[in-house]
């Protein structure tokens, strides 16, 4: 395959940055989105041109680092996948492709494609955690009576690799999705419990504090998330929170 | 904002509320609406009602207006926080791709609203307090059966109102759904909520449209 890239170039933090177009030739179907990015990046070095930085560690859909809005969707046009996921088989030969960073002013380029995601660990610090004794004498967690639904749902919300797909999407840069996920993870569980009021307002607070958007419900993120976290977690999160404003 | 407000829940919580209370009042609208389908006296009854009982006309209507004013204020206030909050736009944006036209697009259809009830109020509001406080005119509780249909006899009023009801329909297609989700009502249990507002959404609006041709083709 061959294919006219535009990519946002941006030196660094402070820099405007602009699209640039790049043309990458025989290309295989069968590569990853990445390879074809790490293609791309040997031509540049061959031509003693700087590279294009970009995000990646684990390369199979866990870490959540490649964050790439590709041709205007989160993770590029596939579903239910990260941008290393993402096979060269779902683009055309002769396509132009772009290529951009994720975009909210909470997550602010560092270069490139690279972004800062560190606004969703300051919200995890916030209350995304259980406190409990770990000095030896931990129960075991199957003493702990769990109801199936409630276990396969606080699993399903685990999932969430913390990519940002859901705000990069999302119109109004909302982190909904990602902090629901977060809060709803132990609201399901008995051990969330003893800390739930705390957590729901200290995250949502935090949320807050990081510049994401108001959430006006257009469920993009939930088609753009990799891990097919559901809204009903937004939902549940409206309820804790409107629950724990009234307990205080 | 300060106080409640200042979270993004709680103005979550307030647009949704709002909303709730508006689609209700809608439904009153239109079921008063409809009686001048079916019957002059009984439109007439209906109207002179809620023209002249105090709790309507100093309680409800007053806190209407509050509603409606509230509502759109913070939608306003909700676009530009969330365009604050984007910062640089993208190259290219697929919105299409994983959101509905109507949800994207809420200011919008809201600010077609917007200007219909100006003119609505222009319409009907404004003659009716010229008529009551103004010009001190005797209540003559016959009178509104005609005044409805002398208004629907142009037809770029009525063209004004059906556009204005085609967007009233894209706003609630989302809105009204999205007013449950707000308040935390989405489970398996729920689902029969999002296919009952879908369904007023389109059907309220469609009533608004067949009443004002009605009294159009029927003078
Ligand atoms: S909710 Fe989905 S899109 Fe958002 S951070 Fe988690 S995995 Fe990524
Ligand atoms: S590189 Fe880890 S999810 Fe893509």
């Amino acid at each position: 395959m061959n294919l006219t890239l535009k990519i946002w170039r941006q030196k660094g933090p402070n820099d405007k940055g602009q699209m640039v177009d790049y043309k990458v030739t025989d290309i295989s179907e069968h590569m990853s989105f990445l390879e074809m990015m790490d293609v791309l990046n040997e031509q540049l070095v061959a031509k003693d041109e700087e590279p294009v930085a970009f995000d990646h560690d684990c390369r199979e859909g866990i870490c959540g680092m490649c964050s790439m809005y590709i041709n205007g969707e989160a993770h590029g046009p596939d579903r239910g996948i990260t941008t290393c996921q993402l096979h060269m088989r779902m683009f055309k030969d002769g396509e132009t492709i772009t290529i951009e960073p994720f975009r909210a002013n909470a997550f602010p380029v560092i270069k490139d494609l690279v972004v800062d995601r560190m606004a969703f660990e300051r919200i995890q610090q916030a209350g995304g955690f259980i406190s409990v004794n770990t000095s030896g004498n931990t129960q075991d967690a199957n003493a702990i009576p769990i109801s199936k639904h409630a276990a396969d749902d606080a699993m399903d919300a685990a999932t969430c690799i913390g990519c940002g797909a859901c705000v990069a999407t999302c119109k109004n840069s909302s982190a909904m999705l990602f902090v629901s996920a977060k809060v709803s993870q132990y609201a399901l569980l008995p051990q969330g419990q003893v800390e739930a009021t705390d957590r729901v307002l200290n995250m949502v607070k935090q949320m807050d504090e990081e510049g994401f958007g108001n959430c006006t419900n257009t469920g993009a993120c939930e088609v753009e998330c990799p891990k097919g976290i559901s809204l009903e977690n937004i939902a549940r999160m409206n309820r804790e929170y409107l629950a724990a404003s009234l307990k205080g | 904002m300060s106080g409640f407000l200042s979270s993004s829940l709680a103005r979550k919580y307030a647009m949704a509320l709002s909303a709730f209370f508006l689609i209700f009042f809608l439904l009153m609208h239109v079921t008063i609406n409809l009686l001048s389908v079916c019957s002059e006296n009984a439109f007439n009854v209906a109207s002179h009602f809620m023209g002249t009982n105090p709790l309507i006309q100093f309680a409800m209507q007053p806190i209407l207006i509050i509603g409606v004013v509230f509502h759109f204020v913070m939608g306003f206030v909700l676009e530009l926080k969330n365009k604050k909050a984007q910062g640089v736009k993208y190259f290219k944006d697929n919105g299409a791709a994983n959101s509905t036209w109507m949800s994207r697009n809420m200011i919008y259809s809201g600010l077609a609203i917007l200007a219909f009830i100006v003119l609505h109020f222009i319409d009907f509001w404004i003659p009716e307090l010229k008529y009551k406080y103004v010009d001190v005119l005797p209540e003559d509780p016959n009178r509104y059966f005609h005044e409805l249909q002398h208004k629907f006899e142009n037809p770029l009023r009525v063209g004004a109102y059906i556009i204005a009801f085609v967007f009233l329909a894209l706003h609630l297609l989302h809105g009204f759904q999205s007013a449950f989700q707000s308040m935390g009502l989405n489970n398996k249990y729920t689902k029969g909520f999002e296919k009952g507002a879908k369904a007023y959404a389109i059907v309220i609006p469609l009533l608004f449209i067949f009443i004002a041709l009605f009294h159009h083709f029927n003078h």
